[in-house]
């Protein structure tokens, strides 16, 4: 697991091993993984939101935070400490128990997720046999997050934004499922390491699928942005409609969790993108392949940012769909492409007309 | 068949839409328009027809063009203008002729409606393109807007 360059968790691992009892150092090796995982997800989430801010600035011709640091890189960094220090409050009449419930549901659902990613060859959590199975059944936990929070809230605002999300979620959990089943006959396997190895020999997925995988990526890229209730699909917290949808009540580091899980499904989203289709931490056309300092690493993320890009520029271009025209879209022009598109593939597998 | 076109017309009108805004994401440096206030301060230019205060311009020999007619202070429709004149003996002519003495303006009552300059017949009066208007004692939004010992310009009342 995990040993980039300098195989530096060899080293931690036979020194812990030294110095203290077999089962003690396991524990103390999952502590740290655990700990390396979750630094990762608040530093990804923090850089995504100013990531966020600077791009939708610079579509709308302004320059975006510039105060807190150079270019304003420790914005969300002070952010995060305003909101650390505030009061966790909640109104009269809420659910207590599930209202304090609902923000770990969201984030634990999207931890669960980054622990299978193949960040590179040994960088990966947990190599499950089933990795896109796993992806896609914890990144429905999520919504339970959003109806508890929503329900629990009290709040009539909350409770619709809540069912608006479940709503969605349910329907367009279905294209990002056969989507990904398009890509997943085509690579043969469900392991996420697997999958990978197979565009090592024959190219990244979408140049081996080619019409039907082109096909299968616009779809994963709609329904992966209504999947994170990311504008244009973004009805579940529709600010000119509903406050701010189901975490209106929520407040301090609560409101954060919702906030930073947003931000954590948008990199997953992108991330099973950059497996599928593009070849996860595999450089392009192989540039990097003898280079054996070179960190892989760094092709994941810097796919996974265009990919993140191209989501920002979505959400600053389109403007929001309505409750109906969202169901129109998934249920009569999304699931029937993507039927004809898994058959699609299917014949072109069976021709073997693959390139 | 209209199913068809209207895929291709939905995914043709959303990459017109992603052109635009992609244009704008590219060319950020040449067509920022955040003004970066309190840093560029010195070479902050306003618009033209920003509305900032009513000011009187003096020329170099300290003359204005305000004859003290009057109709600034009825054209205001809540009273910030107040014009004190007195008659007083012309120099050049030896006449006795109505004169400014003080053109008193209230920047704290303005609502920058714009009619006082509209009414003024000789434009003795314009906008200035000043904003930072703070002050820490309201007295300071009176303003005498003549300077001292201005006097009118010659051959503005012919
Ligand atoms: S701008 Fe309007 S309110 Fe202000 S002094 Fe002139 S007439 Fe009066
Ligand atoms: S500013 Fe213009 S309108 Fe007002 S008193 Fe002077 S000349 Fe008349």
């Amino acid at each position: 697991m995990m040993n980039i360059p300098l195989s530096i968790t060899t080293t931690i691992h036979d020194w812990l091993f030294s110095i203290m009892p077999e089962g003690a150092a396991t524990i103390t090796e999952w502590v740290l993984i655990a700990a390396a995982y979750l630094a990762l997800f608040a530093v990804a989430g923090l850089y995504l939101v100013l990531l966020e801010r600077k791009v939708a600035a610079w579509f709308q011709f302004r320059l975006g935070p510039n105060r807190v640091g150079p270019w304003g890189i420790f914005q969300t960094i002070a952010d995060a400490l305003k909101l650390v220090s505030k009061e966790i409050y909640s109104n009269r009449k809420v659910d207590k128990f599930l209202f304090n419930l609902a923000p770990y549901f969201v984030i634990i659902a999207s931890l669960m997720a980054m622990a299978v990613f193949p960040f590179s060859k040994q960088f990966q959590g947990f190599d499950i046999n089933i990795g896109v199975f796993f992806l896609f059944a914890v990144s429905s936990i999520g919504v339970i997050g959003l109806l508890v929070g929503g329900w629990a809230s009290n709040n009539k605002y909350s409770l619709i934004g809540a069912m608006r999300s479940g709503l969605q979620t349910i329907s367009y959990e279905l294209s990002v499922g056969l989507s990904i089943l398009t890509m997943v006959l085509l690579s043969g396997s469900l392991q996420l390491s697997e999958i990978i190895e197979v565009q090592r020999t024959g190219g990244w997925l979408i140049f081996q699928g080619h019409i039907p995988a082109i096909i299968a990526f616009m779809i994963f890229m709609i329904a992966g942005t209504a999947e994170t209730n990311r504008a244009p699909f973004d009805l579940v917290e529709a600010e000119s409609e509903l406050g701010a949808g189901f975490h209106t009540e929520y407040s301090g580091m609560q409101f954060a969790y919702f906030f930073l899980a947003e931000f954590i499904n948008m990199f997953i989203i992108a991330s099973i993108a950059v497996v599928l289709f593009f070849g996860g931490w595999l450089s392009p056309f192989g540039i990097t392949e003898g280079i054996t300092w070179f960190p892989e690493v760094l092709w994941f993320i810097i796919k996974v940012f265009m990919i993140i890009l191209l989501m920002m520029w979505f959400r600053w271009t389109f403007p929001r769909l309505r409750v109906d025209q969202l169901l129109t879209l998934e249920w009569k022009y999304l699931l029937p492409i993507n039927m004809v598109n898994l058959v699609l593939m299917a014949i072109v597998i069976w021709l073997n007309i693959t390139l | 068949m209209s199913y068809f076109s209207d895929i291709y017309s939905g995914i043709k009108t959303l990459l017109t839409g992603m052109r635009v805004t992609g244009g704008h994401f590219v060319r950020i440096r040449s067509e920022n328009i955040t003004q970066l206030y309190p840093d560029n301060r010195d070479t902050l230019q306003m618009f033209e027809r920003f509305r900032g205060e009513v000011v009187m311009p003096h020329d170099e020999n300290n003359e204005h063009r305000c004859t003290g007619c009057q109709s600034c202070e009825i054209a205001c429709p809540n009273g910030s203008i107040e014009i004190i004149w007195d008659r007083q003996v012309d120099p050049a002519t030896g006449k006795k002729k109505k004169m400014i003495d003080k053109h008193i303006y209230h920047l704290s009552m303005c609502t920058m409606c714009g009619l006082c300059i509209n009414a003024c017949p000789t434009d003795a009066i314009v906008w200035a393109q000043n904003f930072e208007n703070a002050v820490y004692d309201r007295s300071a939004l009176t303003k005498v807007l003549n300077q001292p010992g201005s006097k009118l310009k010659a051959g503005i009342e012919e």
